[in-house]
């Protein structure tokens, strides 16, 4: 398999005050234009998946970007000007319909024809929760509403067969009734009825990726990992993979050298707005020094998501001088993003049990 | 552009009778190939805006997914969104209902589509009361036949609010101290028995102020959501008649509120199909009908009504000699409309006199009385002088075409009766805005 290469577009970049240092008036980090010049950089720059970050409320507090559009929506504005690069939003399982959740990541797949991913999230506090009138859920309700969603959005994702539309102009049958299923969930907090309203995804299934405090490795495809230290992410790793997670990507926060150090940017993006340390691996300094930790963390894991500190100075340099340093790493993968990540495209599970409705 | 002119839009339900999917042209309808190439279409015929249809329990006959139709459809919002990325200039307008979606969630999805297109987006207001859709969501069927447009209207001002909560000028410059100026985004509350919300919104106001609302129901409570909040009237009568007569309610129903007709369009929803000459017209119109309602479409039609299985009657014979089923219609298995949900035994026994006293078959009846009649039928020349007649009257600003074949249905309107209705000067001959609310000349949002 090819090592896999990620990288987190939301807004001007990572860091919080990369609205600072974006080269543009801040406002323009809310249309068309800026979201389409990141993902066609990442896209040129080799990269296998752009990720979109998201919650229901303002991304940051004090003084930082308090706009963002939501995040299916922009992956799916660079769906038709994009061809290899696979497309992931962050929804959440709390804030959303789990049927609508299923429906869009569902359409995206079709609009990038098997390209799309989705990146679990679980927003659960306080100002989230109040968005949908609700409250935030306990840890075990957590839990079991995450497993629920999850569950869910794959059955509905299965209710068409690959099969089911037969246009047979002689019967005049579009479809056979008998290959589009209802699902017949029923959750802690959610009964759903199905079929989903649009046919099944060119992927089968989505590629699903979750960071891994959510603790749901076993029905995602990728774990999100963290890590102080190349061996923290190795042994992270093998617990996600024990935990039954596919593959597994680290995270890794980076800052690099421009025609200044990396740390000197660092630092005064840092005077305004400290980028807090959320336990995962960060490079700060010359791309050789990022190319020598990627190699390093190959062995260890399938592949990294990357969070450039600010997306304008950060993605070229990965672009000239990073990606480059890689190719003996990567492989030729296929057009869909499962293929990317060597995952086979999965059997319906109607059509295993070639079960009726 | 002055003086009254024809504003086009395409409607695509996406489900239904209504597309001929066994013609050897029919483009595959689910493929986002076709949406694209569709809405492209639509813009060099200078259109004001595609339009997406929505449903959100998949159509079944008798507790299976109806065979006969195409059926499977895209989330509107996710697809426009695409097609915003694939287009310049036309609106996009997404059919969204407020029993089944989160105030703060739609409203968010919507104000995003309307920034990425750069002020294009439209929503076109539905509700839903029935149960049966609504064993597809968290909530299924809590919301009472009577209270669906009370819902819509605190949904619909809610959202107004969140589109509004950002001062114009709240973004601020990068030496600035703060992102934005401190107190210049104000926080939505909301908390009745049918909206409860608290919410910051993260998206600004687009170009055009805020997402063009659309309004489809025929109801009474439908017609008055319109008045008070609607931009544009997605009407379903395309008789001049019957649009002067809602032209004129309309404008009864505007005053209430302050607004004249200047500040709402009344699009009907059209089917139409043109020919070289009348005679070639009329022939095609047929061959759409009779593609439209085969005899196993003529069956599921009056199965629905009997309740109960007919395969094993002959399309080309007479009605059923079985009496239908006691039951009520269950409008909301997605194919009868909401209006039939009783006086089914009464309607079926005026249907017996009708196929009695003219000799008619099943699939005779079945032409005769289930929807879906093209409304303009003739040469381009014909449609742009009665369309152009319409317009001069106001009693409609244009019309959302239901295509029975795409694209073949579309080509023709764009290469034929644009010119037509261009060579009348009720057409547009350029865009002259760039976002929906200019195509539609409507007022400036206050």
């Amino acid at each position: 398999m090819s090592f896999v290469l990620a990288v987190e577009l939301d807004g001007d970049g990572a860091h919080p005050s990369a609205w600072r240092h974006s080269r543009r008036s801040p406002g323009a980090v809310l249309g068309g234009a800026a979201l389409r010049t990141s993902v066609h950089d990442a896209e040129r720059a080799g990269f296998d998946l752009a990720t979109f970050a998201d919650t229901p409320v303002p991304p940051a507090g004090g003084p930082d970007a308090a706009g963002r559009i939501e995040a299916g929506t922009r992956a799916a504005f660079v769906a038709t000007s994009t061809s290899r690069i696979g497309l992931a939003p962050t929804l959440h399982v709390t804030t959303t319909e789990p049927f609508h959740l299923a429906t869009q990541l569902a359409s995206l797949d079709h609009a990038t024809r098997g390209r799309a991913g989705w990146v679990l999230g679980a927003a659960n506090d306080v100002a989230s929760a109040a968005t949908v009138g609700g409250v935030p859920l306990d840890p075990a309700g957590l839990h079991r509403e995450i497993t629920d969603v999850l569950d869910t959005a794959r059955a509905l994702w299965d209710s068409w067969q690959d099969d089911a539309v037969i246009r047979d102009v002689a019967t005049g049958r579009y479809l056979d009734p008998d290959r589009v299923h209802h699902v017949d969930v029923t959750a802690a907090r959610f009964t759903v009825k199905g079929p989903l309203i649009t046919p099944r995804p060119p992927q089968g299934q989505l590629v699903v990726l979750a960071p891994e405090e959510l603790d749901v490795a076993g029905r995602t495809d990728v774990v999100l990992v963290g890590g102080a230290d190349p061996a923290d992410v190795a042994d992270r790793a093998e617990r996600a993979r024990g935990a039954g997670a596919a593959r597994v990507l680290a995270e890794v926060q980076v800052v690099l050298d421009t025609d200044r150090s990396g740390a000197e940017r660092l630092a005064e993006l840092d005077d305004h707005t400290p980028w807090p340390d959320d336990g995962r691996l960060r490079h700060v300094g010359p791309a050789a020094g990022l190319v020598a930790l990627l190699r390093r963390l190959a062995p260890l894991v399938d592949g990294v998501r990357l969070h450039p500190a600010v997306l304008a100075d950060d993605l070229p340099v990965l672009a000239g001088r990073v990606l480059p340093e890689l190719a003996d790493l990567r492989a030729a993968t296929g057009d869909t993003l499962r293929g990317t990540f060597g995952l086979t495209r999965p059997e319906n599970r109607f059509a295993v049990r070639g079960g009726q409705s | 552009m002055t003086g009254p002119h024809v504003h086009l839009g395409v409607f695509q339900a996406g489900v239904g009778p209504q597309l001929v999917w066994a013609h050897p042209d029919a483009a595959p309808h689910t493929a986002i190939e076709t949406f694209v190439q569709t809405a492209q279409l639509l813009e060099r015929g200078l259109f004001d805006a595609f339009f997406l249809g929505e449903g959100l329990r998949v159509r079944e006959n008798r507790g299976r997914v109806h065979e006969l139709d195409v059926a499977g459809r895209p989330d509107a919002i996710t697809q426009l969104a695409a097609l915003a990325g694939a287009t310049e200039r036309i609106g996009l307008v997404a059919t969204q209902n407020t029993t089944y979606n989160f105030p703060a969630d739609l409203a968010r999805r919507l104000a995003s589509l309307d920034l990425l297109s750069d002020g294009r987006a439209g929503w076109n207001v539905v509700t839903t009361d029935n149960a049966w859709t609504g064993e597809n969501f968290r909530h299924g069927g809590w919301l009472a036949h009577e209270r669906r447009y009370e819902r819509a209207e605190q949904f619909v001002e809610a959202a107004k609010a969140l589109w509004s909560a950002w001062d114009a000028d709240a973004v601020q410059d990068a030496d600035a101290k703060s992102w934005a100026r401190p107190g210049s985004i104000a926080t939505v509350d909301r908390h009745t028995d049918l909206v409860d919300l608290t919410a910051v919104p993260t998206v600004p106001a687009s170009r055009q102020g805020r997402p063009v609302l659309f309004q489809a129901g025929d109801s009474a409570g439908g017609r008055e959501l319109a008045a008070k909040h609607a931009d544009v009237v997605f009407s379903a009568h395309t008789r001049f008649d019957e649009a002067r007569a809602l032209a004129e309610d309309l404008t009864v129903r505007l005053a209430r509120y302050g607004r004249d007709r200047e500040s709402l369009r009344i699009l009907p929803g059209a089917e139409i199909v043109l020919g070289e000459t009348a005679a070639e017209a009329e022939e095609k119109a047929r061959w759409v009908r009779g593609e439209q309602v085969t005899g196993r479409r003529a069956l599921a039609f009056f199965e629905q009504y009997w309740g109960t299985d007919l395969s094993g009657y002959d399309p080309d014979g007479p009605l059923p000699d079985i009496e239908p089923s006691d039951a009520e219609l269950d409008p909301s298995r997605g194919t009868i409309s909401i209006d039939r949900r009783s006086g089914k035994l009464a309607l079926i026994a005026q249907w017996r006199e009708r196929a009695d006293a003219g000799n008619l078959s099943i699939r005779d009846l079945a032409l005769e009385v289930s929807p879906g009649h093209p409304a303009f039928v003739g040469t381009p020349a014909q449609v742009a002088d009665e369309w152009a007649r319409y317009v001069r009257a106001r009693v409609v600003d244009g019309f959302n075409l239901l295509p029975y074949l795409i694209p073949g249905a579309l080509t023709d309107v764009v290469d034929l009766l644009v010119p037509a209705l261009q060579e009348r000067g009720v057409y547009r001959t350029g865009y002259q805005g760039s976002t929906l609310r200019e195509h539609l000349d409507l007022p400036e949002i206050r």
